[in-house]
C-alpha cells in the first residue's frame, strides 16, 4: 500500500470516528459468488476492537473532509484548520477489497464532507458503492450516509447498493440545529427519513433490495443543553415515526482545532452509557418515556444507579415481584433482571420452582435484583424500604474514563 | 458394576462419541459406570468394545448443544454430555428448557464458549498475502477449543474466490476456490510474517480511536490478549493508551483558532445551485442511473414542447417504446394518438411522459411480455417524474390508468371510484383508464363503449385545458 494512500486514510478515518455506529448488523444473510467476494452474517462482526473498548467492524471513512458546511461541533466544518484529503471512487474500493480479502473489515461505512454540492457528493458515494458490487462482486456489508440536502432520487438509488442508509440528526431540536449546524435543516432530515423509511418497507414487501439492514441516527449527547428527557423523546419519536434500527447516542468529545463557540470538557461517557439503557427500555422493556422520565431529575438520569433500578426505587409499592409467578412485563421491571434472563425463568418455571441460586445461574445482576425479588427461600421483606437502599446499590463505576 | 472406559481421539469426535452413546444407551449404562478418555493411542487400557446400536432419539435441541460442546477443549465435556442426554432419556424430556439446572447451565456456558471462540476465530482471523504471481493467503491461527473444522465453512462463503489457507495448532484448512480440505496441525512459521497492507491497516487501526474514551478493560473483555500476538494492528495498543491523556489535554487546552482560510461564500453560495434546470439535464441524470430493474435497453423519456398546457402520463414504456427509446408509440400509444385527435388534441402539442422510465418485462420465449411495476418501483422514479412536471409547469396532469395516479398523487387509488377531475399536489390533473385497458378487453361491444367513455374523458381534457387558458378558471359546463 502506498505511503501516499496511507496518509490519506489516516486522515479521513480520524475524521470519521466520531460517528458511532459501525454495526454491520441486519443485512440479509449472503454468500459470495464463485467469482465474487464477500458475505453477510445477520449479527454482523467486530474485527478488532480499540483502545476505547469500541468496535472495528466496517471501514469507516469520509470519502473527503474538506466540507462547505459549518458544523460547530464538527472537525471537518470548513472553518477548521485540520488537514485535509480526499479519496478518489477507486481509492475506497481498493482499500475496501484488499482490506476485506484480508478480513480486517466487514464491508465499508462511507460517509463524506459536503464538497461542490449535496448532489454531487452524494453520487460520488453512490459511485463507490456501486463499482464495489458491479465490478467486484462485493457482498459484504456496505453502509452509506444520506446526504439530506441531496435529490430525492440519490435516495432512491443509495439505497439499491446498501445495506444500511443513516442520516445523523446530531442535535435533538431545531432550535440546537439553527444554532450550531447553520447549514443544517431538521425538516428536511426528516423528510428524507420518510422518504427512506417509506422504500425500506415497501421494498421488504415486495422482496427487493433497498436498504434491508433499515436505517440509523445518532444524536450528540452534550454538546447543547438538551435534557436526557428530551433527548429519550426525541428517539421516541424517530424509532415510532421512522422504524430507525437504532438511536446512537455520541457524548461529545474533545477535537482537534474546536470551534469558539462550543467550549470543550471530556465526553460524558457515563451520561451516553445510561441514555444507551433507557433507551433499551424503551425498545425492548415495555417503558415509556414519562416513566423513566419520572425516575429522573430535571430531566437527566441518574449517574451513579441504571434507569431501570431508578425507576424501581421510585415505585417500590410494585415490589417485590415473584419469580415464580409473576407475568414477564412485569419481571421485566426487574433491576438486573435482562430480558434473555427473564425469558428463560418463565421457560424454566414451567418445570421447577426457582430458588435464589437457580437466579444467580440465569442473571449476573442478581445483587440489584435481590430486594425486588421473591423466590421460594428469599423475601426481601423490609430490606425493600431501606432509606439506604440507592446507596447500597450503587455500583462502584468501572473505569470508564481516564478523567471522570 | 464396573466402570466402562470410553475412548474418543483428540479433538472434536463427534463420531466416536455418538457411537458411544447409541452403545451405552442400549446398554443402559448409566453416567455413573462410563468414563470418558480422549487418547491418541487407544487400547492401551483395554477399553471397551463399542459395537454397532440402533440411532437414539433425542430432541433437536440438546443434539445440536452436543455438535458445539464436543468442540470444547475441557476433557470432561464427553462425560457431561452423556450425564445430559441420560436424564433427557429418562424422564426429563425438556430439561434443556431448565436453564436454572446445574448440569444445563454448565454446558450451556460451555457452548456459549464455543460459540464465542468460532465468532473470534472469524473474527480475528488475518490473511497475509503469500509471496508469488498467483494470488494466494495465508493465515495463522491460535483458537482455544477444536473449531477448525466448524469455522471453516464461514470462510468458503466468503472468500470463495479467494485461494486460502488457515493454518493453527490443531490442524490446518484449505481452500483452492473449488474445494475445502483439512490438513495436519501447522506451526506459525508456515505463514507468511507479513503483508504489504498491513502498515495501512495499523494506521487506520490507530487513526479510529478516539482518546477522549479510552476504556482498555472494555477493549480487553471484547478483544482477550490471548488472540493479540496474531493481529498486527495491537501493536499499536501499548503507544495508544500512554498518550490518550496527553492528547486530550492538548486539545482542551488549545485556544480555539482563527481559520486560515478566507470562507468560500462563492462556493456556499453555488452549491446550493444543484438541481437539474432543464429536462434535458433531467434525462440525462435518469439516463445515468440506468434501469431499476435489470433488463431495459434504453430510459424512455417524455416527448413533447416542453411548454405543453397538458402532460399525459402513462405507466410505463413497452416493448416497441423500449426499442425505439420514444413513449407511446405501440398499440396502446397509437390508440391514444387517435383518440387524442378525436377530441381536438393534436400529439405535437401535447407532452406525453411515463411514470417510469424503464421497460420491464418477463421474457417468454422470443417474446418480451410487459410486467407491471410494482409500487414501490413506481415510487422509486416519482421523484423524477415531480421534478419533470416541476421544470413543465403545465395546466393540466393527465393520469392514465392506476399506475399513473399513484406516481401522482403518492396514494394508490382504483380508477373506477376516482375517475374524472382531481388535483396532484400543485397541479390541477384529470384520470382516466390507460389506453392499453381498452386493448385488453375481451368483446367488441365493452370495447367500444369502453373507448367512448375514453373519448369523452379526452373531450373533457381538452375543454379544461381550452378553459383554463382563457379564463383561468374552470368552467361549470367541465365539472
Ligand atoms: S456537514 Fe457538518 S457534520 Fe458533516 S462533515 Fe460537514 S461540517 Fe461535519
Amino acid at each position: 500500500m502506498d505511503e501516499k494512500l496511507s496518509k490519506k486514510l489516516r486522515i479521513l478515518a480520524d475524521a470519521a470516528k466520531y460517528d458511532a455506529s459501525c454495526s454491520s448488523s441486519g443485512a440479509p444473510k449472503r454468500k459470495s459468488d464463485p467469482d465474487g467476494l464477500g458475505s453477510t452474517v445477520g449479527t454482523g462482526i467486530c474485527h478488532a476492537y480499540t483502545p476505547d473498548g469500541r468496535c472495528v467492524s466496517l471501514l469507516k471513512i469520509l470519502l473527503t473532509n474538506y466540507c462547505l458546511f459549518n458544523c460547530a461541533y464538527c472537525v471537518n466544518r470548513r472553518s477548521s484548520n485540520v488537514k485535509r484529503a480526499k479519496f478518489s471512487v477507486d481509492e475506497v474500493v481498493t482499500l475496501t477489497v484488499e482490506f476485506y480479502k484480508r478480513n480486517y473489515i466487514e464491508g465499508l461505512f462511507l460517509s463524506s464532507g459536503i464538497i461542490r454540492s449535496p448532489d454531487y457528493t452524494m453520487e460520488q458515494m453512490i459511485l463507490v458503492a456501486k463499482k464495489l458490487r458491479r465490478d467486484h462482486g462485493f457482498r459484504g456489508y456496505i453502509h452509506l450516509k444520506t446526504i439530506p440536502e441531496a435529490s430525492p432520487w440519490l435516495i432512491e438509488e443509495a439505497g439499491l447498493w446498501a445495506d444500511r442508509l443513516s442520516i445523523n440528526l446530531e442535535l435533538p431540536t431545531e432550535q440546537s440545529l439553527e444554532q450550531l449546524a447553520p447549514e443544517k435543516d431538521g425538516a428536511s432530515i426528516e423528510t428524507a427519513m420518510a422518504q427512506m423509511f417509506e422504500r425500506i418497507e415497501e421494498a421488504r414487501e415486495e422482496r427487493r433490495h433497498f436498504s434491508p439492514a433499515g436505517q440509523t441516527t445518532q444524536m450528540i449527547v452534550g454538546a447543547d443543553e438538551t435534557t436526557d428527557t428530551d433527548v429519550l423523546r426525541k428517539s421516541a419519536t424517530l424509532y415510532g415515526h421512522y422504524a430507525m434500527k437504532r438511536v446512537y447516542y455520541s457524548a461529545f468529545s474533545p477535537i482537534p482545532d474546536s470551534s469558539a463557540i462550543l467550549p470543550l470538557k471530556s465526553p460524558p461517557l457515563m451520561r451516553e452509557n445510561r441514555l444507551y439503557q433507557a433507551d433499551w427500555l424503551l425498545r425492548y422493556y415495555g417503558f415509556d418515556v414519562d416513566e423513566i422520565a419520572s425516575s429522573s431529575e430535571k430531566g437527566m438520569l441518574d449517574l451513579d444507579i441504571d434507569p431501570k433500578l431508578a425507576w424501581a426505587l421510585k415505585n417500590r409499592h410494585r415490589f417485590p415481584v415473584d419469580v415464580n409467578r409473576a407475568d414477564r412485563e412485569m419481571l421485566l421491571r426487574v433491576p438486573g433482571l435482562g430480558a434473555r434472563a427473564v425469558d428463560k425463568i418463565v421457560v424454566a418455571r414451567k418445570h421447577t420452582t426457582l430458588r435464589l441460586e437457580d437466579v444467580a445461574r440465569l442473571t449476573s445482576g442478581l445483587k440489584r435484583a435481590k430486594p425486588f425479588l421473591i423466590t421460594a427461600d428469599h423475601h426481601p421483606k423490609a430490606r425493600l424500604d431501606k432509606l439506604d437502599l440507592r446507596e447500597r446499590l450503587i455500583e462502584k463505576p468501572e473505569q470508564l474514563s481516564l478523567f471522570v | 458394576m464396573t466402570l466402562h472406559r470410553i475412548t474418543l481421539e483428540t479433538g472434536a469426535d463427534l463420531h466416536t462419541f455418538r457411537k458411544a452413546v447409541r452403545w451405552l444407551i442400549a446398554e443402559e449404562l448409566a453416567p455413573q459406570h462410563v468414563m470418558f478418555a480422549i487418547d491418541d493411542a487407544p487400547g492401551l487400557f483395554g477399553d471397551e468394545t463399542v459395537s454397532e446400536a440402533p440411532p437414539v432419539a433425542i430432541p433437536k435441541g440438546v443434539s445440536r448443544l452436543i455438535e458445539q460442546v464436543v468442540c470444547h477443549s475441557d476433557p470432561e465435556r464427553y462425560a457431561l454430555l452423556y450425564g445430559l442426554v441420560w436424564r433427557v432419556l429418562n424422564g426429563e424430556r425438556d430439561l434443556l428448557e431448565v436453564a436454572s439446572d446445574p448440569l444445563v447451565h454448565r454446558i450451556d456456558l460451555m457452548a456459549r464458549s464455543v460459540r464465542r471462540d468460532l465468532h473470534k476465530m472469524h473474527a480475528f482471523v488475518r490473511f497475509r498475502r503469500m509471496p508469488g504471481e498467483l494470488e494466494r493467503f495465508a493465515a495463522w491461527f491460535e483458537p482455544e477449543h477444536f473449531i477448525l473444522e466448524a469455522a471453516a465453512p464461514f470462510f468458503v462463503d466468503r472468500f470463495r474466490s479467494m485461494d486460502w489457507t488457515i493454518l493453527t495448532p490443531i490442524g490446518s484448512a484449505r481452500w483452492d476456490r473449488h474445494e475445502l480440505t483439512f490438513g495436519p496441525p501447522a506451526s506459525r512459521e508456515d505463514a507468511p510474517d507479513e503483508d504489504s497492507f498491513e502498515e495501512g491497516w495499523r494506521g487506520y487501526y490507530e487513526s479510529v480511536f478516539n482518546p477522549a474514551r479510552v476504556n482498555p478493560t472494555a477493549m480487553r473483555a471484547e478483544m482477550p490478549k490471548k488472540y493479540w500476538r496474531n493481529m498486527p494492528e495491537t501493536a499499536a495498543i501499548p503507544g495508544l493508551i500512554q498518550t490518550a491523556a496527553q492528547r486530550v489535554e492538548r486539545m482542551i487546552e488549545q485556544e480555539a483558532t482563527m481559520p486560515a482560510k478566507r470562507t468560500p461564500e462563492r462556493a456556499i453560495q453555488a452549491m446550493w445551485d444543484q438541481e437539474p434546470k432543464t429536462l434535458e439535464e433531467l434525462n440525462a441524470i435518469i439516463a445515468k442511473a440506468g434501469p431499476l430493474v435489470p433488463g431495459a435497453t434504453q430510459a424512455v423519456f417524455g416527448e413533447g414542447p416542453h411548454h405543453a398546457e397538458i402532460v399525459f402520463v402513462g405507466e410505463q414504456p413497452g416493448d416497441q417504446e423500449d426499442l425505439q427509446g420514444r413513449p407511446f408509440v405501440g398499440p396502446a400509444g397509437k390508440l391514444l394518438t387517435k383518440a387524442m385527435r378525436e377530441a381536438g388534441i393534436e400529439r405535437e402539442q401535447a407532452y406525453l411522459t411515463n411514470a417510469v422510465k424503464h421497460f420491464k418485462f418477463e421474457q417468454r420465449g422470443h417474446r418480451r411480455i410487459h410486467s407491471k411495476p410494482t409500487a414501490g418501483e413506481v415510487k422509486h422514479y416519482r421523484p423524477w417524474l415531480m421534478k419533470e412536471l416541476e421544470l413543465m409547469r403545465p395546466k393540466l396532469v393527465v393520469a392514465l390508468g392506476a399506475t399513473a395516479v399513484l406516481a401522482l398523487s403518492g396514494k394508490a387509488t382504483p380508477i373506477t371510484r376516482s375517475r374524472g377531475r382531481a388535483t396532484f399536489g400543485p397541479y390541477q390533473g384529470y384520470i382516466t383508464v390507460h389506453p392499453s385497458y381498452l386493448l385488453r378487453l375481451p368483446d367488441e361491444a365493452t370495447k367500444r363503449e369502453a373507448y367512448q367513455a375514453f373519448l369523452s374523458d379526452l373531450h373533457r381534457i381538452h375543454d379544461l385545458a381550452q378553459a383554463n387558458l382563457e379564463t383561468g378558471e374552470l368552467p361549470l359546463a367541465a365539472e
